[in-house]
C-alpha cells in the first residue's frame, strides 16, 4: 500500500489538485512578480510589459543600503537575543513533565499566532507614559517621573524579540526533545555540575542545531513589516515597510518587485546555509 | 490435493534478489515454520503468501486454486504482524471484529463472535479496553483473536513472539500450539529462533542466506540428518569438523583417521567434507586416553545452567563441545585433561 | 531557584503585555491607563456593536473559515499521496507548499499583489481568501505529514490482510488516524489567517477590511480602549484554540518531539 508507485490516472487524482492550485497560485504569481521587477513602472496603473533594468539599476540608493543594513543589523541582534535566552528556556522546557510543557507550549504558539499589529499596539501601551512599566517603576520609587519609552529602538527590539523568541523555541524544541536524555545524567555521572553539563554536553552536542536556529530566526526577523511603523522611528524602518511602501504608496510596482526579488535571494541564501549549517527541519515548526 | 503450494517462486526487490528459486509443498492442517537467520527471505515469502507483495515470478495455489494475483483483501487469511500492527484508535473488541465488520457481519453477531475469540485467548472479559491499556502479552492475544475471527483458510505469524521476554514466550508458544491444534488450521509461523521453531512445528523449511530452501522435514529429521552444513550449524549447536575422505572411507580431520558409520551416496575418495556431531553424542573420559575415534585435550571452559552441563574442549586446535545431563555429568574442570569419543554412528558427513 | 527565576522572568515577559493590555481595555473613560480607572465592559460592547468593528470581524472570520478549508482541501491530497507514494514530483509539490512560509511574508505578497492586478480580482474578497489558503497550507501540511507518518506500515497491511480494500482502509483505519492532525492544521491555519496583516493588506487592503487592517488604522487615528479590548479577544481565542489542541491533540509531537511511546520501541 506505501511506497508502490501510483497506478494509472485515477491513482493520479489526489497529487493533481494540488498540483494545479499550488502552480497558479503560487509559482505563477512568483514568476508575474520576478517578471514584473523587469517591466517599466506605469503611472496611474500597475506596470508596462517592457523590459527593461532601471529597477534593478534604481535599487542601490543611500536609502535603500541603510534601510538593508538597518534590517540585517537588527535582524542579527535579535536573533542572538532570542537564541541566547530560547535555547536555555527550551533546554529547561523540555526537562519539565508533559502537562507543564504542553501549558507553556500553548502560551507560546498563541503568542506566536497573534498579530503583529496586536503585538506592537501591546507594546507601545506597555511602553507608553500613562499605562506602562514606568509607571511601575515610579511606584517603585525606582523612577522619578512615568516616561514614554515607544517609539524608539529599544521598544522595536522587544516587539521583535516578543514574535521571536516563542518562534525561536519552537525551532529548537525538536532537537532538544530528541536529545538523549541520559546524556546529561551521564555527565552528571562524570561529576560535572549541572551548569558545567549544559554547556558542555547540550550546547556542544547541539552546536549546529544552534548555528541553524540562528540563521532561521533572523531570516524570520529579516520579515518584520509593521512593528517598526508603530514602534520604531522613520530611521528604524525595515526592508518589508520600504518595499511595501514603494509598491502601495508610491504605486511603482516594478521597483517594489525588483527589491522584493533582491531580498529574496539574500534571504534563500541565508536559509540554504540554515539547511548546510545543521540538520535544520524548516517546516516543522509553526 | 489440498494444501498451499509455491511453484518456482522469485521475488526481486530492484537488483536485490529476496526469495530465489523457492518451490514447495505444504500440505493442510500442518504448523509450518520458517526458519533461517536476519536477511534470508523468510519474512518475504510469508508476506508473498499473504499477498502484500507480488511475486517477480512464479505461482502460488491454495487448495488448487491460482491465487498468485489475488488482492491481500480477497483471500480470507489471518496473520500475525511482528509489530503486532492492533488499531491504536478502536477497542480490543473492535480490533477483534475488525474483519467481521467489513464482510457487514450483524452488530450482535459481531459482539458473540469476539466474546467467543476473547475467551479463547484467554482475555475474557477485555473487549470494552482501549489498545494502550493491555500489556505485551495481552496485546498478543488480541492479535492473535483477531486474526482468527474470520476463521482463515491460512493463519500467518511473522516473529509474533520476538519483542516478549523469554518466559512470557515460551508460554505463549504452548498457547500457540494447543490452539492450533485444537482448531486444525494451517499455519505458517516466521522465525529466526530454532528452539522455538522445534518446540512448534510438525515442519520446518530452514532457508540459508543464500535467499534458498536449504532443507525442509519434520523438526527431529533436520536435527538428525541435516542436509548440508549451514543447516547442521544453524539447528541446535554442534562440532562443524572440516576434514578430507580417505580411500578407505574413514574421514581424516587434522592428523586423525575418524571411522564414520554411514557415507551419504556420491562422495568420492580425496573429497573435502564437513562432519557433524551433536554435542549430546559426545562422551567425556577423564584424563588422556587412546583409541580409535578418541580425542585428548583440555576443558577449556565449562557452562552449567543446571539442567545441562556443556564442556568446550580444546583437542590440538579442535575445539569440541560435548554436553550432558547432571545425572551423568563427568567430574571434570576448566584446565582438566580430558578425552572425548566420538562415535561412529553420531558422525554425520555432510558436503563441504 | 535559579531555573524558576529565569522560568518566572520569560512568563512575565510572555504574560506582562497581555495583562496590561487586558487592563486597558477595562478603563471606564476613553483613556489608556493601567491600572484602569474604573472598571467597564463599554469597550467590548463597541467592539461587538458598532458596524465600524462589526464588518471587519465578520470579512476575517470569513476569509479565515474559508481559507483554512481551503488550505486543508490542498494539504490532505497532498500529503495523502506523499505517504503513499514515494515520487520526486510530490516531494517538490511539498517543498513548494513550505516555501510560502520560509520566505519573508512581504515578498509572496507581493506575488500575490502582481497576479491578481494581472488577472483583474485585485481588491475582491476572493484574492484574499485565495492567498490565504495557498499561504497557509504549509500549515495543515505539515500537521497532517506528521499524522500520517504516525501509521506504521503494518496497520496498513493488517487491515489489508483482514479483508479491507483501499477505500475502507482509508475510512476506517487511515481517516481516523489523522483526524486529530487534521483539525490541529485547520485551527493553527485559521487563528493565523485572522492574525494575518501583510497579504491581506498588499491583496485587498483598500477595499476589504480585515481585523488587523482595520486595528492599525485605526492607531494612526489615536489608540482607543476598544483596541485593547480586540487584542485580548484574539489572546483569548489563540489561547482557546491551541488550549483544544494541547487538550485533545499532542501538541509536543506536532512541535516535533517524539512521543514517549515511539522513544520506546
Amino acid at each position: 500500500m506505501i511506497a508502490e508507485r501510483p497506478r494509472g490516472a485515477l491513482a493520479r487524482l489526489p497529487l493533481l489538485y494540488p498540483a494545479v492550485v499550488l502552480i497558479v497560485f503560487f509559482v505563477i504569481p512568483f514568476g508575474i512578480m520576478l517578471a514584473v521587477s523587469f517591466f517599466r513602472r506605469e503611472p496611474g496603473g500597475f506596470y508596462l510589459a517592457e523590459f527593461s533594468l532601471t529597477n534593478y539599476a534604481n535599487l542601490f540608493t543611500a536609502l535603500f543600503g541603510r534601510v538593508l543594513a538597518f534590517s540585517l543589523f537588527i535582524s542579527a541582534f535579535c536573533a542572538l537575543l532570542c537564541v541566547g535566552l530560547g535555547f536555555p528556556f527550551t533546554y529547561l522546557l523540555t526537562r519539565m513533565p508533559r502537562p507543564r510543557q504542553v501549558v507553556w507550549l500553548v502560551l507560546l504558539v498563541s503568542v506566536l499566532s497573534l498579530s503583529a499589529v496586536i503585538v506592537a499596539f501591546a507594546w507601545s501601551i506597555m511602553l507608553s507614559q500613562t499605562a506602562g512599566v514606568s509607571n511601575l517603576l515610579v511606584r517603585l520609587k525606582l523612577l522619578a517621573e512615568p516616561r514614554s519609552w515607544s517609539p524608539g529602538f529599544w521598544a522595536l527590539v522587544c516587539g521583535m524579540a516578543y514574535l521571536a523568541f516563542p518562534y525561536t523555541v519552537l525551532v529548537l524544541y525538536p532537537p532538544l526533545a530528541r536529545l538523549d536524555p541520559h546524556l546529561p545524567e551521564a555527565a552528571r555521572t562524570l561529576g560535572a555540575s549541572p551548569l558545567r553539563t549544559f554547556f558542555t554536553v547540550v550546547v556542544g552536542s547541539l552546536r549546529r542545531a544552534i548555528i541553524a536556529t540562528l540563521v532561521m530566526v533572523f531570516a524570520f526577523n529579516l520579515g518584520t513589516y509593521l512593528l517598526p511603523q508603530i514602534l520604531g522611528r522613520p530611521q528604524h524602518w525595515t526592508l518589508s515597510v520600504l518595499i511595501t511602501d514603494e509598491a502601495i504608496y508610491r504605486s511603482n510596482l516594478p521597483l517594489a518587485a525588483a527589491m522584493a526579488v533582491f531580498f529574496m535571494v539574500v534571504s534563500l541564501a541565508l536559509v540554504g546555509l540554515a539547511m548546510l549549517g545543521g540538520r535544520g527541519r524548516p517546516g516543522e515548526e509553526a | 490435493m489440498p494444501g498451499l503450494y509455491l511453484e518456482n517462486i522469485e521475488k526481486r526487490f530492484g537488483g536485490v534478489v529476496a526469495v530465489r528459486e523457492v518451490t514447495l509443498e505444504l500440505p493442510q492442517g500442518r504448523f509450518v515454520c520458517f526458519l533461517g537467520p536476519s536477511g534470508c527471505g523468510k519474512t518475504t515469502l510469508l508476506r508473498l503468501i499473504a499477498g502484500l507483495e507480488r511475486p517477480s515470478r512464479g505461482r502460488i495455489f491454495l487448495d488448487e486454486e491460482d491465487i498468485t494475483e489475488q488482492p491481500a483483501h480477497r483471500r480470507r487469511f489471518g496473520m500475525v504482524f511482528q509489530s503486532l500492527a492492533l488499531f491504536p484508535h478502536l477497542t480490543v473488541e473492535e480490533n477483534i471484529a475488525y474483519s467481521l465488520k467489513i464482510r457487514n457481519v450483524a452488530a450482535a453477531e459481531r459482539r458473540r463472535r469476539s466474546e467467543e475469540l476473547l475467551e479463547l485467548v484467554r482475555l475474557p472479559g477485555y473487549g470494552g479496553r482501549g489498545i494502550a491499556q493491555l500489556s505485551g502479552g495481552q496485546r498478543q492475544r488480541v492479535a492473535i483473536a483477531r486474526a482468527l475471527a474470520i476463521e482463515p483458510r491460512l493463519f500467518l505469524l511473522d516473529e509474533p513472539l520476538s519483542a516478549l521476554d523469554a518466559k512470557l514466550r515460551e508460554e505463549m508458544q504452548l498457547e500457540l500450539r494447543l490452539l492450533q491444534q485444537r482448531l486444525g488450521i494451517t499455519t505458517i509461523l516466521v522465525t529466526h529462533d530454532q528452539r522455538e521453531a522445534m518446540s512448534l512445528a510438525d515442519w520446518i523449511v530452514v532457508m540459508g542466506t543464500d535467499n534458498r530452501v536449504h532443507q525442509t522435514g519434520t523438526p527431529l529429521e533436520i536435527y538428525r540428518r541435516p542436509a548440508d552444513a549451514f543447516v547442521a550449524g544453524f539447528i541446535g549447536t554442534s562440532n562443524l569438523l572440516r576434514g578430507v575422505l580417505g580411500k578407505d572411507g574413514r574421514v581424516r580431520v587434522g592428523g586423525l583417521a575418524l571411522r564414520v558409520e554411514t557415507l551419504p551416496a556420491g562422495m568420492s575418495p580425496g573429497g573435502e567434507v564437513t562432519l557433524s556431531i551433536r554435542p549430546e553424542e559426545i562422551p567425556l573420559l577423564p584424563g588422556g586416553r587412546e583409541g580409535e575415534n578418541h580425542l585428548s585435550g583440555r576443558v577449556t571452559f565449562v557452562r552449567d545452567v543446571g539442567a545441562s552441563i556443556e564442556i568446550h574442549l580444546d583437542c590440538g586446535g579442535i575445539p569440541l563441545v560435548s554436553a550432558s545431563t547432571p545425572k551423568n555429568r563427568p567430574d571434570l574442570r576448566q584446565g582438566d585433561a580430558a578425552t572425548a569419543f566420538l562415535p561412529p554412528a553420531a558422525c554425520v558427513v555432510l558436503a563441504p | 531557584m535559579l531555573r524558576g527565576v529565569f522560568l518566572g522572568l520569560i512568563g512575565l515577559f510572555l504574560l506582562s503585555p497581555i495583562v496590561v493590555v487586558g487592563g486597558v481595555s477595562l478603563n471606564a473613560k476613553k483613556a489608556l491607563f493601567f491600572p484602569p480607572q474604573g472598571v467597564s465592559l463599554v469597550w467590548y460592547a463597541e467592539l461587538f456593536g458598532e458596524p465600524e468593528w462589526l464588518i471587519p470581524i465578520g470579512n476575517s472570520l470569513a476569509i479565515a473559515l474559508l481559507s483554512s478549508l481551503g488550505a486543508v482541501s490542498i494539504a490532505l491530497p497532498l500529503s495523502y499521496a506523499l505517504w503513499r507514494y514515494r515520487v520526486f514530483y510530490a516531494r517538490v509539490l511539498f517543498l513548494l507548499g513550505i516555501a510560502p512560509f520560509m520566505l519573508p511574508p512581504v515578498i509572496t505578497a507581493l506575488g500575490f499583489l502582481a497576479f491578481w492586478a494581472t488577472v483583474g480580482l485585485y481588491g475582491k474578497m476572493v484574492a484574499t481568501v485565495v492567498s490565504h489558503a495557498v499561504f497557509f497550507v504549509t500549515l495543515p501540511l505539515v500537521t497532517l505529514s506528521l499524522g500520517f507518518e504516525s501509521i506504521d506500515r503494518e496497520i496498513v497491511e493488517a487491515a489489508q490482510v483482514l479483508g479491507a480494500d483501499a477505500r475502507e482502509v482509508f475510512g476506517s483505519i487511515v481517516f481516523p488516524m489523522i483526524r486529530s492532525y487534521l483539525v490541529s492544521g485547520f485551527a493553527f491555519a485559521f487563528v493565523l489567517s485572522l492574525n494575518e496583516y501583510i497579504v491581506a493588506y498588499m491583496v485587498a487592503g483598500f477595499t476589504v477590511e480585515t481585523l488587523p487592517i482595520k486595528i492599525f488604522n485605526a492607531l494612526r487615528y489615536g489608540y482607543t480602549p476598544v483596541m485593547a479590548a480586540v487584542t485580548l479577544v484574539f489572546v483569548l481565542l489563540a489561547a482557546l484554540v491551541f488550549g483544544l489542541i494541547g487538550r485533545f491533540g499532542d501538541l509536543p509531537r506536532l512541535m516535533g518531539a517524539l512521543t514517549p511511546e515511539s522513544r520506546n520501541s
